[in-house]
């Protein structure tokens, strides 16, 4: 069927913020879905809140609204675009969930919507639990046997049922209905538990209803990625298998492709299974992806879900396989067919075949819990993890060792910081946390058998025996200590099983690079190959290239080698790797920029990275593609194969910038700014004496090598201070200490992440003894972020941006706005001129980012800190100005200037905001509290003529539900500690003036009416009830500000924050904050909300 | 579970091929040294079943997945009652066996069979190799310190063109089958009462295609490639069937013989693989030698009645050529990535053959309809 004619314009939905569960995998299949459609010919409007995706860089669709995505706002795109068509199923979740709410409204039929891809019915039937169920009844196949409890009774007759059904009484997994996130997922292992968690769970619940579900925990989980076109032609790409069994949710499980442990006769009985679903589903076209589970005892198999869209597990897929599951999903829902599209990688057979794999793929999670004191790391039903890596290998094993050494968490294979005695880790392995693969190593090696493994922790034996290969692989290594070196047999056969450069090193005793020397010395080198998609049967065009060791000769190499590489100039790109809080989606756009200029110029760019779910591992992005861990050893062989004229270091956050001295040391190129330079920003001492040298300003600081010196200092400086380590990402263990009693912890924190941190990065220095640094705090300052451009002659501001929080709280946590809202155009001035020296200065050659202080009392204007790299920022200054920084600044490093590109500084006339969103909801019982500490994975943004109204949908894209007057009585709880006790005033008569009531403890309360603000007060915590959170949990308040200091207190209110997420409430922690939220209010619920495409914004339209 | 022992104990062995090439790795399997012609297979499941296919009677396979033997031999997978193959070469032997079915490793079985294996060598390089230069001559040894005799070896062993290896594999007695499909745990599936009884030509037949002919309620006489046309008649069967099989068609020409009278019968007739390139012969087509054959469970092919696409299990190292159809048969189905013929259908007889596998095994499942259509025709024959 050739494509259809009678849709012109296509509405895509996109997936929002970064969350944990819902990543930049979206932004690929996206902008692949984007790419797709305007290649046909058609019209394509894009609404994403995402400022940092690439997908909505306007010149990627026709119209690009980066608006809150709620139904509201929605509604308004489609009244204004007319769309004729809508394809839901390319921005995760979020798009599905908002198009069967747009249809259920009316929206999609009242404005002639149609939709593609997916039909109502088929997402209902596979989104419902009920219909699933019914469904896969109807064509036979399983699933988890469950029922719905709305009390402790029912839920007991359910249990019993399952009992008499399964024959097997506990666990159980109770599943409370219709919470947010989908959290509070529990598994009751006895009685007792039964009940306690039944009832929690009851409460959880907004409609006291909770799933109680047969447990299939320790049963073997597959998924399939399944294909279907208009003419019912279907297909598997890819089957994965999950190194973690059941019970551990897939985003958070080590997984494997192909499928590792199935006969063909058990694998064609589950392929069968998944085209059935996704036919008695009703996926007309498009891909979904089907989960399975395989009891390992007699093979007996249930289905356990199937996403009909696209997905992070079709993103890897698509990764592992080369074939682009979101780009054909697109083709095929405007009426294209599988036979009629082209491989992109043959260029000569049809997409419709099945991709075979001569590699194997594997995945693994990356947590974050050290940003999260008090979660709890044990991994369940519920997503935790952040990011992931992918690494590609001839056999299981070379890949499970790149995929670890990709992960950048200061490991280079099985090597646990401290390993405790046998039972402790065999406790440790039963319940599966973030550490639990090296914990199983390090229990194989302290002489755990197979069986005993298997028994504790359900991971296949196939996968156990492979892993106790590696291990005694690496006690061999330590054993052999330096003779390694001269012993080319060993060398090469623990290079074939993936063991780093870098381990090897720690068990031979020398450097790394005398281990690449030795390497080099004996011919031990890898060979690259090509991912093509059927196992070298048809001719590879597209490099998409992995390496691997696979023996022989150097001529026996040279013939399989599959770089082919040209002799056009050529610059390597090095991309982030796995997305971290910190370091996230925002590197990943830099680089793909950094590529697409490079290109523009005519250069053969060649991308490495390792995170499976960017643009950046597109391999349409790149001229070629190396999917390759971004380590030292990694990287040179890369560039000894190809040869390029430089490398860019600058765009992929930490990661490649942690590369720059060694890869320098090695004789590369680096392109951009100088390595000095990142250094004189970076070193605490040689910052101090440029601050000195320019005449600027900057907090008072001290470098610590032990608690006394960190005591001395901050006794010079005043408290309070900032403690923090060196040479850190997103603020980590950075701590504001208000007095001396609690400088010992924080300073303990800050020596310990500051040793790890030396030792993760590619070219840490493994120095055991890093220093902290100590800074004195401004307190009740404004904090500023400058984005900077230059190329070594001129320097050209991108934007300057006010933070909405204060000082003290991390500038990705931060709330900003640009232009600024409340700051002098002499402070703006006298930034700009600040930042342009310091350009000068450090000859930056590309792009550099500055955070100012303004304290409020008019001591001046205060340097935090200088980074002469790509920022969290880029992406947002980038798409509210339409300056394209990122890609200025790549071409600034191949030598353009400014003056020939014609760049000048934008300073819009309409008002955007970046907001950040948690994951807190993921993680009960941690505090909500913001700090100088980073803790958000995500970022929205709201864009419109005022800061209010900007501010507002801000605040409404980050899932904020902002309270408009409605005629009800409504309530704002306000409780500020005594500094804040002024400021509050106008917000408090701002929310009077709104209709507000307003709810206040005693001290605030008393200052409030002294100054003329009506209030009822109400009780704190420790004051007895009905207090605070009782009025919450009421439903009585509709928003709340509380702002706190010291430690008390803030353990003081910490039930007020965590209740107000729970039930989804606005809460501000700090008084300029909440001023803007009134500000917002009172502005959007004067007016009815706009929406606006980027494109008429950056045309004066 | 069973073990299969560490990998690392294994004897060095070389793969030498005839262009010269030679492989160093690591020997499995029987320790013989053996020859063939080597062919490379893209499925990613299903190593058993390869191994047991008499199709590759006279071939070194290799198998393009990288870890192999991971869920070890059970008794259910068997295609037939051995293995047939000369050799196997694998990316990784896998140093375990994990599958709640499995009886027993991939190593023993060969080496039960007699059939050598080589693990640890770049089978992606030699998988290019052969799709860059065509099929060759190898040989799997374990007498490493002469390469040279090992390649001059390949060189001299016999081409598989001309060759008839029907005979070799088929059976020496006619025999009834009555299994029906591998049940997974679970299904309800029963397989229905006999309403047909078909007589199949082993050439070399897999037990999957008699498996799906019993599901399909046939009652089945497997009889050796050389019986004549007149013997298969005079058992008066409901339909005939002509099976896969090994070696170079053209060189059965008794079979080609037989199944000219049989497919002017009127008795329905369905051919698979080289039962096809038989039907084609005997039709008046010509057969040719593909320059490295198709192998794998993931080729396209398009039934082109309903236009629909199948992905197909392929076994093959030679095609009918489809201008050598003209007049003579109508193509009914295509390979998609090639263009070659897939199968055909005559314009009046009740006769048709596809080159692929419906029978999968392994493989999709997706083309069992044509036993479907077979069971059709025979219902039809009947009717009249």
């Amino acid at each position: 069927m050739p494509r259809r004619n009678d849709i012109k314009t296509v509405l895509l939905i996109g997936s929002g913020p970064i969350v944990i569960g819902q990543a930049c995998e979206f932004d690929y299949s996206g902008t692949q879905g984007v790419k797709a459609l305007k290649e046909e010919g058609f019209r394509v409007v894009l609404v994403n809140s995402n400022p940092a995706t690439i997908m909505t860089d306007p010149e990627i669709a026709d119209r690009t609204y980066v608006e809150p995505l709620t139904v509201e706002i929605l509604t308004k795109v489609i009244e204004r675009e007319r769309p004729d068509a809508l394809l839901p199923t390319l921005g995760g979740q979020t798009a599905l969930n908002l198009t069967v709410e747009l249809a259920k409204a009316g929206v999609l039929e009242k404005f002639g919507v149609k939709l593609i891809g997916a039909q109502l019915g088929a997402i209902e039937k596979a989104e419902d639990r009920e219909l699933f169920k019914q469904a896969m009844a109807n064509i036979g196949l399983c699933v988890p046997l469950s029922g719905y409890a709305r009390s402790l009774d029912e839920a007991k007759k359910i249990q019993i049922q399952l009992q008499a059904d399964t024959g097997v009484g506990f666990p159980v997994i109770l599943r409370p209905s219709f919470t947010l996130g989908g959290s509070g997922a529990a598994i009751a292992w006895n009685a007792a538990e039964f009940d306690a968690k039944m009832l929690w769970g009851l409460q959880q619940s907004p409609r006291g209803e909770v799933l109680v579900e047969q447990s299939v925990l320790g049963w073997k989980e597959y998924e399939l990625e399944v294909m279907r076109d208009g003419k019912d032609n279907a297909v598997i790409v890819c089957s994965i298998e999950n190194f973690d069994p059941m019970g551990i949710h897939t985003g958070d499980s080590i997984t494997i492709a192909p499928a590792m442990t199935l006969t063909d006769k058990e694998y064609q009985v589950m392929r069968d299974a998944a085209l059935a679903v996704i036919r008695e589903i009703g996926v007309e076209t498009g891909g979904s992806n089907i989960q399975f589970a395989v009891n390992p005892k007699n093979g007996d198999m249930i289905v356990i879900e199937m996403n009909p869209r696209v997905s992070r597990s079709s993103a890897l897929a698509s990764k592992a396989t080369g074939f682009p599951i979101a780009k054909i999903a697109t083709k095929l829902a405007i009426g294209y067919t599988l036979d009629e599209i082209t491989n992109d990688i043959t260029k000569e057979t049809p997409a419709c075949f099945e991709p075979t794999i001569d590699y194997v793929v594997t995945k693994v999670p990356r947590f974050a819990f050290e940003k999260f004191p008090g979660a709890d790391p044990t991994l369940g039903p519920q997503m935790k993890s952040v990011g992931e890596v992918m690494a590609i290998g001839r056999t299981f094993q070379e890949s499970f060792g790149k995929a670890l050494r990709s992960l950048e968490i200061g490991r280079w294979g099985f090597d646990l910081d401290k390993v405790p005695p046998l039972d402790e880790l065999k406790r440790a392995i039963a319940v599966a946390g973030p550490d639990r693969l090296w914990q199983l190593a390090e229990a194989l090696r302290a002489g755990l058998s197979l069986d005993e493994a298997f028994t504790l922790t359900a991971i296949d034996p196939w996968f156990l025996t492979h892993l106790k290969t590696m291990v005694d692989e690496d006690d061999a290594a330590r054993i052999q200590g330096k003779a390694l070196l001269d012993d080319p047999v060993s060398l090469e056969r623990r290079k074939r099983m993936g063991m780093s450069d870098r381990r090897l090193m720690k068990h031979a005793g020398v450097t790394e690079d005398d281990v690449r020397q030795a390497r080099i010395r004996h011919g031990i080198r890898p060979v690259f190959k090509r991912v093509d998609t059927c196992a070298a049967e048809f001719d590879a065009k597209t490099p998409y290239l992995y390496s691997t060791y696979e023996g022989g000769s150097a001529a026996d190499r040279a013939a399989e080698d599959e770089v082919r590489p040209t002799n056009k100039r050529k610059i390597v790109i090095l991309g982030g790797g796995p997305n971290r809080i910190g370091q996230g989606i925002e590197f990943d756009y830099c680089c793909v920029h950094a590529v697409q200029a490079l290109r523009e110029e005519g250069f053969e760019t060649l991308m490495i990275n390792c995170n499976p779910e960017t643009v950046s591992t597109d391999y349409d992005t790149s001229d070629r593609l190396y999917f390759e861990p971004l380590t030292r050893e990694d990287v040179l062989e890369i560039i000894d194969a190809e040869k390029p004229e430089g490398v860019i270091v600058q765009f992929g956050g930490q990661t490649p910038l942690r590369l720059a001295v060694p890869l320098q040391k090695a004789g590369v190129k680096l392109l951009g700014t100088s390595a000095d330079a990142i250094d004189r920003a970076e070193d605490r001492q040689r910052f101090g004496d440029l601050v000195k040298k320019l005449n600027l300003r900057a907090p008072a600081w001290g470098t610590a090598h032990g608690l006394g010196e960190a005591r001395e200092i901050a006794e010079r400086i005043g408290y309070p201070v900032m403690v923090r380590p060196s040479y850190v990402l997103g603020g980590r263990a950075m701590e504001i200490v208000h007095d001396a009693s609690g400088l010992e912890h924080f300073v303990m924190k800050a020596f310990e992440a500051s040793r790890r941190e030396s030792l993760a990065g590619g070219g840490g220095s493994g120095d055991e003894s890093a220093p902290i640094l100590i800074d004195q705090f401004l307190r009740d300052a404004i904090e500023i972020d400058v984005d900077v451009v230059a190329d070594g002659q001129d320097a050209i501001i991108g934007g300057v941006m006010e933070h909405i929080e204060e000082a003290g709280i991390h500038s990705g946590d931060s709330a900003c706005a640009l232009p600024p809202f409340s700051l002098s155009p002499e402070i703006i001035e006298a930034v700009k001129t600040q930042a342009r020296a310091l350009a000068r200065e450090l000859d930056v050659r590309g792009l550099m980012n500055i955070q100012f202080a303004v304290p409020r009392d008019g001591r001046g204007i205060f340097i935090l800190e200088v980074n002469p790299r790509a920022s969290r920022t880029v992406p947002f200054v980038s798409k509210v100005t339409g300056v394209p920084l990122a890609k200025i600044a790549a071409k600034i490093a191949v030598g353009k200037t400014l003056k020939e590109m014609g760049v000048r500084e934008v300073v819009p006339n309409y008002v955007a905001v970046k907001e950040a969103v948690f994951p807190f909801v993921k993680f009960p019982g941690v505090d909500t509290l913001l700090g100088p500490e980073m803790r958000s994975t995500g970022e929205v943004m709201g864009i419109d003529r005022t800061f209010e109204a900007a501010f507002g949908k801000s605040q409404i894209a980050a899932g904020t539900r902002l309270p408009m007057p409605d005629g009800t009585l409504q309530s704002a709880f306000v409780s500020v500690q005594d500094g804040d006790k002024e400021a509050a005033v106008g917000v408090a008569k701002g929310l009077r003036k709104l209709g507000f009531r307003i709810l206040a403890t005693a001290g605030t309360s008393e200052y409030l009416r002294r100054a003329g603000v009506e209030t009822e007060v109400v009780n704190k915590v420790r004051e007895g009830r009905p207090h605070c959170v009782d009025r919450l949990l009421d439903g009585q308040i509709q928003l709340v500000i509380n702002t706190t200091c010291g430690a008390d207190a803030i353990q003081d209110s910490f039930s007020i924050r965590r209740t107000a997420l729970m039930r989804g409430l606005p809460y501000y922690t700090t008084v300029s904050a909440a001023r803007a939220a009134v500000g917002a209010i009172a502005k959007l619920s004067a007016g009815a909300m706009t929406v606006c495409s980027l494109q008429e914004f950056q045309s004066g339209k | 579970m069973s073990d299969a022992g560490p990998t690392n104990g294994l004897p060095p062995a070389l793969l030498a091929l005839e262009d010269g090439s030679v492989y160093h790795g690591l020997g499995y399997g029987a320790a013989a040294d053996m020859a063939g012609e080597i062919v490379f297979n893209t499925a990613i499941t299903g190593y058993q079943e390869v191994l047991t296919d008499p199709s590759y009677r006279g071939q070194i396979v290799l198998m393009t997945a990288p870890e192999i033997g991971n869920v070890g031999v059970n008794p259910q997978d068997f295609e037939s009652s051995r293995a047939w193959c000369a050799g196997f070469v694998v990316r990784n032997l896998s140093p375990r066996v994990s599958n709640w079915r499995s009886e027993g490793t991939l190593h023993s079985l060969m080496v039960q069979h007699g059939v050598a294996g080589i693990t640890g060598i770049d089978t992606r390089a030699i998988t290019r190799r052969l799709r860059i230069g065509g099929v060759q001559r190898a040989v799997i040894s374990r007498n490493v310190a002469d390469a040279a005799a090992a390649v001059s070896r390949a060189r001299n062993h016999p081409s598989l063109e001309g060759r008839d290896l029907a005979q070799e594999v088929s059976t020496p007695l006619s025999y009834e089958w009555t299994e029906g499909l591998w049940k997974a745990p679970g299904s309800k599936a029963v397989d229905p009462p006999v309403r047909h009884h078909v007589v199949a030509y082993d050439y070399g037949i897999k037990r999957g295609i008699l498996r799906h002919l019993r599901h399909n309620g046939c009652r089945v006489t497997v009889v050796p490639a050389k019986t004549s046309a007149n013997a298969v008649l005079a058992i008066k069967p409901d339909g005939i069937f002509l099976s896969n099989g090994p070696g170079d068609p053209a060189a059965v020409s008794y079979a080609v013989e037989a199944v000219r009278q049989l497919a002017r019968s009127g008795t329905p007739l369905f051919g698979i693989c080289l039962g096809h390139q038989i039907l084609g012969l005997a039709l008046g087509g010509k057969t040719y030698k593909l320059k490295f054959g198709h192998h794998g469970a993931n080729h396209p092919v398009m039934d082109l009645a309903t236009r629909k696409v199948e992905i197909t299990s392929q076994n093959h190292g030679f095609a009918v050529d489809v201008a050598s159809l003209q007049g003579k048969a109508v193509l009914s189905h295509v390979n998609l990535n090639d263009q070659t013929v897939e199968g055909m259908r005559h314009e009046s007889l009740p006769v048709f053959s596809v080159q692929y596998h419906p029978e999968a095994s392994p493989g999709p499942n997706d083309a069992t309809y044509l036993f479907g259509r077979f069971i059709k025709l025979m219902d039809e024959q009947q009717r009249r």
